[in-house]
């Protein structure tokens, strides 16, 4: 059992550098296709989840839409755009868009509804317009779960990218589809490898940006959790004693 | 301990038992299995076919012809692609299985050479391991072939492979991921033929709709389609001729265990002598175009051939 050494070995081969088709520029199609799918999701994406934030309308229809594309199957739907479109980079876009909206879409609205009302209330008391209110305090309140959001679409797309190769010559899933068919498992396992260090990669970068965006104003408001440590000892609230009997 | 708790409990109890007997269950439902357990009622004799369409409707024409001449037969059908379940018919497990006589002499020996239909079927007779056997092929052959458009064939005039360097230009080739290092593969059009070829696209379907598609928008020029395929049909595709013999012939073939006597050979004998090519393409095409299910196609075509 020695498929992991093998597919480490694999990895550290030069002659899988050799282009065209080297590990590198396999590397970088996969991370071009997962950038531009999450750029097609978010622009969709966000400014509908804003508007549902904002208004509080469509909430209803946006949770059971969202859930709904989420139970699509990806390989299916990209069969059957395929099918429609030809074959190429369209339809694993199309598919993989669809796949990454409903985690932009539901990091976009909770944004904006995690906010505490009074705030917003107070924004629009000081004589704020509802642009403003958006741009001024929802936008920037919501942005640590927007970014929580498109963190987890980022996850599922960088992994789920591999399909590009069902229909086209891109990105790291040309490895995976090579090595099954030729049943060269040390090329299957090392190309699932580096999908796997893309994504802990892509995963390290937005756990650092998720925590850089939370605003100044928020983490020097935060008030301090004086409930974590107790107040008194244990020992002093004990329970009755009841007398006479056993439990 | 109080009535709800106990309710609890039950119910748990219940769910645990439940959950082994229907665990027990799967466990003596191991389609693999059925090897050890079938060796009592020496009667009974294993079906299996590959997850392929065409591959099934052949093993249900085998079950339903053994059926009809008085075997009991287990179905262990769509069991996979030949890697998975080449071990399992060298290991006895299987004692009836529809193969291409090509394909399975190169997944037995990679060194085979090619050749004429009876040299690659009695290649295949000797590659075959200890305790299995071919019986007689059919006609009926469903093999790799490059296919064009019939438009792409007439513009250039093409009849076989060495007509496609009347091709002035360049050919983008699409099938699966391995058939770029295939033998038969762009490789060989080069090395045998000297076509260029200028780019492969890798589709994943085996040659089914997204291959064909992409062969009708023009994004390919050539691909890799099955001979019995009913979409070479009816979508005007031509398969190039082979007179070189770049691809194997793939006949259809049962490999039998030795549990199959001679009186089961010669019934999968009888029906491989009615299996032909055409009929085998209008097999496929009740399954693709008119989506009917293996066995109704096997007992409809085992009737209408009168071979019982």
């Amino acid at each position: 059992m020695n498929f992991f050494l093998d597919a480490i070995a694999w990895i550290f081969d030069p002659a899988n550098y050799a282009e065209p088709g080297g590990i590198v520029s396999r590397l970088l199609e996969h991370l071009l296709f997962t950038f531009v799918t999450l750029v097609f999701a978010s622009v969709i994406a966000i400014p509908l989840g804003y508007l549902i934030g904002h208004t509080g309308r469509g909430r209803g229809f946006a949770i059971a839409g969202a859930g709904g594309l989420r139970a699509l199957p990806t390989l299916g739907l990209l069969t059957l755009v395929a099918l429609w479109v030809g074959i190429g980079l369209e339809a694993p876009y199309v598919a993989l868009t669809i796949l990454a909206i409903p985690p932009i879409l539901a990091g976009a609205y909770t944004g904006f509804e995690a906010i505490e009302r009074g705030t917003i209330d107070a924004a629009r008391a000081v004589g704020m317009s509802e642009g403003q209110i958006v741009a001024k305090v929802e936008v920037p309140l919501g942005l640590p779960l927007l970014i929580g959001g498109i963190r987890s679409a980022t996850l599922q797309v960088v992994a789920t990218a591999t399909l590009a190769a069902y229909v086209a010559d891109f990105g790291l899933g040309r490895y995976l589809f090579a090595g099954l068919k030729t049943r060269d498992y040390a090329e299957m396992l090392g190309g699932s490898i580096l999908v796997i260090l893309l994504a802990l990669v892509l995963e390290g970068i937005f756990a650092l940006v998720q925590r850089l965006v939370v605003p100044r104003g928020v983490i020097a408001g935060r008030p301090e959790d004086v409930r974590a440590r107790p107040i008194r000892s244990r020992a002093a609230t004990g329970t009755p004693v009841t007398e006479g009997r056993s439990s | 301990m109080n009535t709800a708790k106990r309710g609890r409990l039950a119910l748990i109890g219940a769910v645990a038992v439940g959950a082994v007997v229907a665990l027990s269950g799967c466990a003596s439902g191991d389609p693999l299995d059925g090897g050890d357990a079938g060796s009592g009622d020496s009667e009974t004799l294993i079906v299996g076919s590959q997850d392929y369409y065409s591959n099934e409707i052949i093993a249900e024409i085998y079950a339903q012809a053994l059926e009809e001449n008085g075997f009991t037969v287990d179905r262990q059908f769509r069991i996979g692609q030949r890697e998975v379940y080449l071990p399992d018919i060298e290991a006895g497990k299987i004692d009836v299985f529809p193969e291409y006589t090509g394909s399975l002499l190169q997944a037995l020996d990679e060194d085979a050479a090619g050749g004429t239909s009876d040299e690659v079927h009695t290649a295949l007779g000797e590659a075959l391991p200890e305790g299995l056997r071919v019986l007689d092929a059919a006609e009926a052959s469903d093999q790799n072939s490059w296919t064009v458009t019939q438009d792409f064939a007439d513009q250039y005039e093409l009849t076989d492979l060495a007509s496609l360097e009347n091709v002035t230009e360049p050919m983008t080739v699409g099938g699966n991921s391995e058939l770029e290092t295939r033998p038969y593969g762009p490789i060989a059009l080069k090395e045998k033929y000297g076509i260029e070829i200028a780019g492969f696209v890798p589709v994943e379907d085996s040659g089914g709709p997204l291959t064909v598609k992409a062969l009708v928008d023009g994004d390919i020029q050539l691909a890799n389609i099955y001979t019995a395929d009913p979409n070479i049909k009816s979508n005007s595709l031509i398969a190039l001729d082979d007179p070189d013999g770049l691809f194997f012939p793939d006949n259809v073939v049962p490999v039998v265990s030795e549990k199959v006597d001679d009186k089961a050979a010669d019934v999968l004998n009888t029906v491989s002598a009615a299996l032909t090519t055409d009929v085998l393409v209008d097999l496929n095409s009740e399954s693709v175009n008119d989506k009917k299910s293996a066995d109704k196609i096997a007992a409809a075509w085992l009737k209408e051939a009168a071979i019982f």
